[in-house]
């Protein structure tokens, strides 16, 4: 009998090692077809109209002149007279034409009357928000030591009081303010879809991270049933959390290739894909900070705000102080509403904002108090949020002995200095959860020997065909290329969205899971012919064989005879909280550190050294997983130092919507990224835990502070501009 | 290898500009009447003409406007996909194919002025190229959507620099964005290639 755990560390012929994409050839080759290259015979292209003011109200909208432009075979309204739009870019009309040409020239054709209204863009500015009724309380919290007496009417003045008795107690006291504006997901392909109809079924060929979550999506605007859609997504561009739906431009897509009776490919372009398709809530805070005199922070109070767009939501507050949990604390959010579209979940939702608002204040700690950076966050360990004191004590030292950070450190400012560079060191922690996601799989082997095993999953980047082919490949002791791995249908059993650094855990569970029990019906069919109890073989190198005594076996090939005319099926399913399971588990730590170099004329900051250790379970492809630490790292280099979106305060308008505008970091700006994957045996046992987030999580606080320790200075808001950092070394010098 | 369209299909850039208002019988690739008079009021030259493009060693007949580029030609018109459309202002280099083996943005070239140039996308390079093989051996990519114009910019970076150090390959590849953070192996990939010998 196959047994479901996985092998004993050390005894796995695949898992944890180094392995190829099993599509990367297709990937580097041009093959991969994203939802942008499908090409269907007699398709024609859409694209939608922005409009141009961040609000207002719709007068009259007359599509009519588009129509006359040759080339253009549809133009339809998506707003009517009188309807108010929050924010610039919203959709106003879509044209479909056989050209991009035709159909630029359409959209340029369309009149809209608007009546321009008020705008409120200013998200970092507490005042001016509150002065135009921009602001909600999105939430207050406070967990002091002393509970609070039974006689006490007014328990948010008695806290209070408290926390100015705490904040008397302390030694030291220090306020500090941080920021971190909105980003946008930036997804390299943007959204869209090109959807056909046969008959009364759509097939939407979507840019998705939800195959087998979006049906309904456009079944129901559509007024058919979810039976009657089929998603399919090969390889998506690109989606940190902002393609989970089939959204209207989607839907959009649907209805006019119904009634063009064509194919209809409709991707949004760059500026439309930033203003509509998903963002990153800002957050801004002022934090207040009680320590003893070896930087413990004792007490924590602190206020911060930002948006997530026209909703008005913020930061959530459950991330403040992020990681370290201090005794005495209360924190209070406000979500400030602009006219911007919403936010959408991105990579390690409310965390990375969480490390920048807690962690720089921990940081300035170390700095006004002239402690190691790296001291005063393991003395504050005793007290984090997921109990892994152990773990971020190790991790810290590992990340310091890759980093030379004993050697390298001196106090915040007090550097030795390189003409007009200096360098600096700073660090922070993080936490995620990463639990599977629900997944089932269908595994088949065919009587010929080949193997394939269908689920609706896909591939966000992480490598998700090579895992699953990994684990299938592990479990009945093939090679990886000999399985045959279908994903990214609908049409194929059901597994969870890829958010939240769920997906390599859920396909695990399910291919794991259907694998074995393929194997076991196998094996009783070979029990007969080698006459060995089906307990005592064993599937390796191809072959089935007496684990007692591997001369006695049958090679792969010749046990899938036995099957007869019909393959073998076998179901493999994960539910989240329901199943049991040795196979995946949850919660990770992490360390990283960041080491730049700072001009202190020209302001800009270079990375030159940055370590990242990480823990995540067992690791299926050593390789793949090595990527994904690298790529969080990169995209938080980019949020540290260049990206953000830029609205005008006046108009709201999105300032920077296009590439050239919109800051990322380049190959030759992000130094030299060591990954260190965290792993003693106690990792191995936990099984699978998502690595998607973690790694994005660490960095802005780290950057921040490694270019606080080189200057001196803190400079309060990412990312880390050459104006901003000249701006705070010019206000330190008064 | 086919001779210049020029010589073989009569075309010229003059007559083209000069004609295309009046090139009635043209027909889009997918079917439908394109072609309408100029419009003076806006200045607009429309109308379709047939050329020859010569892309991966071969000769294609396409239907190209003055103002089409050579991206929307290879993709919609001779199905190659592998060069992306990213941004409309060539910035990021998801379109870069190589025109007469220079790195370009396939999205902000006119397909006009590519017309007798030889055209090389990233599918002309094919599977076995040891710059797609060690962008696969040194995972250098994740989504894989900008992973195609980095392949061709590596390609013809090494093809210049064929014994590049790493710190030539950081300061010359900067054409390219990638938002996944495949950077560090793509770096990686330029250098295996590097030692491998064979980027001449």
């Amino acid at each position: 009998m196959a047994k479901l755990d996985w092998p004993q560390q050390g005894k796995a012929a695949l898992l944890g090692k180094r392995h190829d994409r099993i599509d990367g050839v297709a990937k580097a080759s041009g093959a991969a077809r994203y939802a942008y290259d499908i090409l269907e015979d007699n398709m024609v292209l859409a694209r939608v109209l922005g409009c141009p003011h961040a609000h207002c109200r719709v007068k009259s909208i007359d599509v009519k002149p588009a129509l006359k432009v040759p080339g253009v075979v549809a133009a339809e309204a998506l707003k009517k007279p009188g309807d108010e739009i929050q924010w610039q870019g919203d959709l106003v009309a879509v044209v479909a034409g056989e050209t991009e040409g035709a159909i630029a020239e359409g959209l340029a054709a369309i009149k809209v009357q608007y009546e321009v209204l008020d705008v409120f863009a200013q998200d970092d500015d507490l005042e001016a928000a509150q002065k135009a009724k921009r602001t909600r309380r999105a939430g207050q919290s406070t967990k002091l030591e002393r509970d609070i007496p039974d006689e006490v009417e007014d328990e948010e003045a008695w806290e209070e009081q408290e926390l100015q008795r705490l904040f008397k107690e302390c030694d030291k006291v220090i306020e500090g303010q941080y920021g971190i504006p909105v980003i946008t997901h930036m997804c390299l392909e943007p959204h869209g879809s090109t959807c056909l109809w046969q008959g009364d079924k759509l097939i939407a060929h979507l840019s998705t991270q939800n195959v087998s979550g979006t049906a309904g999506q456009f079944a129901g605007p559509l007024g058919i049933p979810a039976t009657d859609v089929t998603i399919h997504c090969d390889y998506i561009g690109g989606g940190f959390g902002s393609k989970f739906a089939a959204d209207t431009w989607g839907v959009t897509a649907a209805s006019l290739a119904k009634k063009l009776g064509r194919p209809v490919k409709l991707m949004l372009d760059r500026d439309l894909e930033l203003k509509n398709a998903g963002t990153r809530p800002s957050g801004f805070i002022k934090v207040k900070v009680g320590v003893d005199g070896n930087g413990v922070v004792k007490v924590w109070d602190s206020h911060h705000w930002g948006t997530n767009g026209i909703g008005g939501g913020v930061v959530s507050q459950g991330v403040i102080p992020y990681v370290f949990d201090p005794p005495n604390r209360r924190r209070r959010a406000t979500g400030i509403r602009v006219n911007a579209a919403p936010a959408r979940a991105w990579r390690a939702p409310n965390h990375p904002q969480g490390a920048v608002l807690s962690q720089c204040a921990y940081d300035d700690v170390a700095r006004e108090l002239g402690i190691d950076s790296y001291e005063v966050f393991q003395r504050n360990l005793q007290r984090v949020s997921n109990g892994k004191t152990e773990v971020y004590r190790e991790q810290m030292e590992i990340a310091a002995k890759l980093m030379d950070w004993k050697a390298k450190w001196h106090p915040h400012g007090k550097g030795p200095r390189n003409g007009s560079v200096v360098t600096g060191l700073g660090m922070a922690l993080h936490t995620w959860g990463g639990a599977a996601h629900n997944s089932t799989a269908e595994l088949k082997i065919h009587p010929d020997g080949s193997v394939e095993i269908s689920l609706g999953s896909q591939d966000l980047g992480t490598g998700t065909r090579t895992v699953i082919a990994l684990v299938v490949a592990e479990t009945l002791g093939l090679k990886p290329e000999q399985v045959k791995v279908n994903i990214g249908y609908s049409t194929y059993p059901p597994s969870g969205p890829s958010g939240g650094s769920t997906t390599v855990g859920g396909v695990s569970e399910s291919s794991r899971r259907a694998a074995t029990a393929a194997l076991n019906q196998l094996l009783d069919k070979v029990a007969g012919k080698l006459g060995v109890p089906a307990a005592r073989l064993e599937a390796k190198d191809g072959r089935i064989q007496d684990s007692q005594n591997p001369e006695t076996c049958i090679s792969w090939k010749d046990a899938c005879s036995l099957l007869g005319m019909s393959p073998l099926v076998a179901k493999g399913e994960y539910r989240r909280g329901r199943t049991k399971t040795n196979l995946s588990s949850s919660q990770v730590a992490g360390v990283q550190m960041a080491e730049v170099a700072v001009d202190l004329e020209t302001g800009i900051v270079r990375m030159k050294k940055f370590v990242a250790v990480q823990d995540m379970g067992l690791i299926i492809n050593r390789k793949a997983a090595e990527s994904q630490v690298q790529g969080g790292v990169i995209m938080g280099i980019a949020y540290a130092l260049f990206e953000e979106r830029i609205l005008d305060p006046q108009t709201g308008a999105f300032l920077n919507a296009e590439l050239s505008d919109y800051l990322l970091p380049r190959l030759g700006d992000v130094g030299e990224i060591v990954v260190h994957l965290y792993e003693p045996p106690s990792e191995y046992q936990r099984g699978v835990v998502g690595l998607g987030e973690p790694p994005v999580i660490s960095p802005g606080a780290a950057i921040s502070n490694a270019v606080c320790n080189a200057t001196g200075v803190r400079v309060p808001t990412l990312p880390l501009t050459p104006k901003r950092v000249l701006d705070a070394l010019a206000k330190a010098q008064g | 290898m086919s001779e210049p369209v020029r010589s073989r299909g009569g075309f010229s850039r003059r007559e083209f500009l000069k004609g295309s208002g009046a090139a009635a019988a043209a027909t889009a690739v997918v079917g439908a009447p394109l072609v309408a008079p100029a419009e003076e009021a806006t200045g607009l030259i429309r109308g379709a003409e047939e050329v020859t493009l010569q892309v991966n060693g071969k000769a294609h007949r396409v239907r190209i406007e003055p103002r089409t580029t050579l991206l929307e030609v290879l993709r919609y018109q001779l199905g190659l996909t592998g060069a992306k459309p990213v941004s409309a202002d060539g910035c990021c280099g998801g379109s870069t194919v190589l025109l007469e083996g220079k790195p370009i943005s396939a999205a902000t070239t006119l397909a006009l002025d590519c017309v007798g140039k030889q055209i090389t996308t990233v599918e002309g390079l094919g599977a076995q190229d040891n710059v797609v093989q060690a962008f696969v051996h040194q995972d250098a990519m994740q989504c894989g959507f900008c992973t195609p114009g980095f392949v061709v910019a590596v390609k013809a970076f090494l093809k210049k620099h064929p014994y590049a150090t790493e710190e030539e390959v950081r300061e010359g590849l900067n054409g390219n964005l990638c938002r996944c953070g495949t950077y560090v192996n793509v770096v990686r990939a330029a250098l295996e290639v590097v030692k491998g010998g064979r980027n001449g």
